[in-house]
């Protein structure tokens, strides 16, 4: 990915821009990545991504591959940009107007922040699940079918009842509202609405899910269900999951990404990070000295 | 000394009272340095101290100022020759209204003779010995309430609840002047419209169909029926907020959501105040745009078509009063729209959703009850308006649903009714209290409706 870096050299760069070396990427040497970002077979790829919100300087230089049918894990202190970074894989940011992206993120080799893309097709691709459940104030079944709907992927009721199950299925949740489908989807508890809005994600039939601390709105059991239910949906989808429960990252993901204050720090197998840590920063921040 | 004077000496007095109260408070302890042993903040003790002087006196002068009419008029008409005190009430209050003026220096209806001019002297010889008896009487109630709440002040006086107690009732009484007012106002509409329909029966007002409200005076007067059929009325009033919400709910909506989830937060932040103003602007002036531009804008439309449309039309008067409403609309669907939490369009955002399937499928629905509590209260507006429909839709109480026609609305005959001089003991003006009395219904049915709808929302996002 060596067009990287003639990328980086048009993006400005306020606060370590000015000390860098030509063609060294400018980089603090404390913050510079540790471990391996590329993977074989990658389904998304992001090189030299830069996020701005206004003047702040919120994900700096951050290269990172996300790879087929894993989850990774991204972690880190609050505010170190894991959530906005996790945000710039499907133009969520979009929505913030101060918001600002330069670098390339690639999802199956198509540059997600050309100009000619529309984000409604990148978005059916990469779903996202929230922090905290947001279903529709509509039945459940509406909930499930208006991704269905909206993108026409259902031909005929009885397709989009199918739909439904599968989801409801894939999700773990149909044997719980199988018989109140028409109930609202906000009178669930805490931990099936999060279920039911990983099922509406999948209806829409993604390549990749984000999930946006996904669980720290729910309680232990709750979360252990979703947990779950992640580890069984890596064997069809790629997942990215940002947490801010190590043991959550240790238990669900294959690799772990590190972010201090924007900077990816360290990359690497979930075990390795966990057991021996390379980076100082990954260290402390592991073992509870701050965050 | 006048009354004015006297409020400003009272607030001068507790003003005092609070340096004495506050003073004493910090000297019960010892100086600034035991502030803490004392129970409340040395403000509060000058509060507390304050309100004792204030209150009461104010409490004793309001009274005073109640009573002192009645009680000067009773001692003068006391002082009256015997012949004068014999005279039948009503003769006995004409010459209580001719001393009432001369000793105010206004123009007298009869004679004026010497006991009139003694009366009159007398009378006002006792209103200078009241005031100087009210200024006395306040004066030393504020002193005497003021001294014995600054010698109660000590450590250990729990000052400040007892300024906060002081200071909730204050609360309670302001809410219960609306509370009050309210309850009179429906008390005095209620009881003369109960005289109303004495003499015309309750079912021919509400089920006739025919509005004439003029009353023969005579028997053999012409032209005078007398009916009092408010379907016609109610027809036209319902018409005319039909217009105006067909015209203000589509724009008022669509503007909403241009704000709310188009509009960048600069823009935002200077039109929603400009499409306020719109509500600021008089009915009345309003009411001559409608009568003197689209009223006869409408009637040459009408006529290129070969329609015929009289010049004062419920078209005219609906289509202005629709754009008075769109603020309410509009304001209000944008509040609510807004409050429709961001993780809801996050949703449907990371879904694939465009802007415009997030705002018809999930943020219309969501907002929904917020929006039609929104439009009743603008239909309630539109029902109650008055100033727009006697300039641009007429007079004439014709039962039509012919927006072209010039109809009438329930405000306007009201307010037709009771101009000018009328007995109050017509079925002609009493017609109006119970025009009043069904609109207030109406009016009242519908906000009630609104807040249960508004209410069930706020549920909905706590």
């Amino acid at each position: 990915m060596t067009t990287a870096n003639t990328a980086a050299a048009d993006v400005d760069v306020p606060e370590i821009g000015a000390t860098s070396d030509a063609g060294s990427r400018p980089l603090d040497d404390d913050f510079r990545t540790v471990g391996n970002v590329r993977v074989g077979d990658p389904r998304m790829t992001c090189s030299d991504v830069n996020v701005y919100y206004g003047d702040k300087h919120a994900i700096k230089h951050v290269d990172l591959d996300i790879a087929e049918n894993e989850v990774i894990a991204m972690i880190g202190p609050s505010g170190c940009g894991k959530s906005t970074f996790l945000r710039c894989l499907n133009r969520m940011n979009d929505t913030i107007e101060i918001c600002r992206v330069t670098g390339e993120i690639k999802l199956d080799d198509q540059d997600i922040y050309d100009k000619r893309l529309d984000v409604v097709p990148l978005r059916a691709q990469v779903g996202m699940v929230f922090q905290k459940p947001n279903p529709f104030p509509k039945s459940i079944y509406d909930n499930i079918a208006y991704g269905p709907r909206i993108h026409g992927l259902a031909t005929g009721r009885a397709d989009l009842d199918e739909v439904v199950e599968r989801s409801l299925t894939k999700a773990g949740l149909w044997e719980e509202v199988k018989d109140r489908l028409d109930q609202p989807g906000t009178g669930l508890s805490g931990g099936q609405q999060q279920r039911l809005c990983i099922a509406r994600t999948i209806a829409v039939e993604p390549e990749v899910i984000l999930m946006d601390e996904p669980c720290s709105a729910l309680d232990p059991i709750a979360t252990a269900k979703v947990e779950e239910l992640i580890d069984e949906l890596r064997e069809n989808y790629t997942i990215a999951i940002v947490t801010h429960s190590m043991q959550q990252a240790a238990r669900v993901s294959q690799r772990t990404a590190y972010f201090h204050l924007g900077h990816l720090v360290e990359v690497g197998e979930t075990t390795q990070i966990f057991t021996n840590p390379s980076h100082k920063l990954t260290e402390d921040y592991i073992t509870g000295r701050f965050g | 000394m006048q009354t004015s004077v006297l409020i400003l000496v009272l607030l001068g007095v507790m003003a005092l009272a609070f340096h004495f109260g506050r003073r004493r408070s910090l000297l019960t302890v010892g100086g600034r340095s035991k502030v803490r042993d004392l129970h409340s903040l040395p403000a509060y003790y000058g509060f507390y101290t304050a309100l004792w002087a204030g209150l009461p006196a104010l409490l004793v002068a309001g009274l005073w100022l109640f009573f002192e009419g009645s009680v000067i008029t009773a001692m003068v008409v006391e002082a009256l020759p015997a012949e004068t005190k014999a005279l039948p009430p009503a003769q006995l209050g004409l010459v209580v209204n001719d001393i009432t003026n001369l000793a105010n220096g206004n123009i007298v209806a009869g004679e004026i003779d010497d006991t009139l001019r003694r009366a009159a002297d007398h009378m006002n010889e006792l209103r200078g010995i009241g005031k100087l008896a009210l200024a006395v009487v306040v004066l030393s109630v504020a002193l005497g309430a003021g001294s014995l709440a600054w010698r109660a002040v000590g450590p250990k006086m729990r000052a400040r609840n007892r300024v906060e107690w002081i200071v909730s009732m204050l609360l309670i009484v302001s809410s219960m002047i609306a509370i009050f007012t309210t309850v009179g106002i429906v008390l005095s509409v209620l009881f003369e419209s109960f005289r109303f329909f004495q003499k015309i029966p309750l079912a021919d007002f509400l089920f006739g169909l025919e509005w004439s409200p003029q009353v023969a005076l005579r028997a053999d007067q012409v032209g005078a029926s007398g009916a009092f059929g408010a379907v016609p009325l109610f027809a036209g009033t319902l018409l005319i907020s039909f217009i105006a919400l067909l015209v203000a709910v589509p724009i008022g909506l669509m503007s909403a959501i241009y704000l709310a989830d188009y509009a960048s937060p600069r823009l935002r932040s200077y039109a929603k105040p400009v499409l306020e103003v719109l509500a600021g602007v008089p009915t009345v002036v309003y009411g001559f745009f409608a009568a003197l531009t689209l009223a006869p804008a409408i009637r040459v439309a009408g006529e290129s078509l070969g329609l015929s449309v009289s010049s004062e039309s419920a078209l005219a008067a609906g289509l202005v009063m629709g754009v008075m409403i769109i603020p309410f609309v509009s304001s209000l669907s944008d509040d609510v729209i807004n409050a429709v939490p961001q993780s809801l369009r996050d949703a449907a955002y990371a879904l694939g959703a465009t802007r415009s399937e997030t705002i018809r499928q999930v943020i219309l629905p969501a907002a929904l009850p917020g929006i039609m509590g929104g439009i009743l209260l603008a239909a309630s507006r539109a029902i109650g308006e008055t100033m727009i429909v006697v300039m641009a839709a007429g007079l004439s109480a014709n039962l039509t649903a012919n927006p072209l026609d010039s109809v009438t609305t329930v405000t306007v005959q009201i307010v037709t009714l009771l101009v000018g001089d009328q007995e109050f003991d017509s079925a002609k003006t009493l017609a109006a209290f119970a025009l009043g009395l069904l609109l207030f219904v109406v009016t009242l049915g519908l906000n009630i409706v609104a807040l249960h709808i508004v209410r069930k929302y706020r549920e909905q996002y706590e």
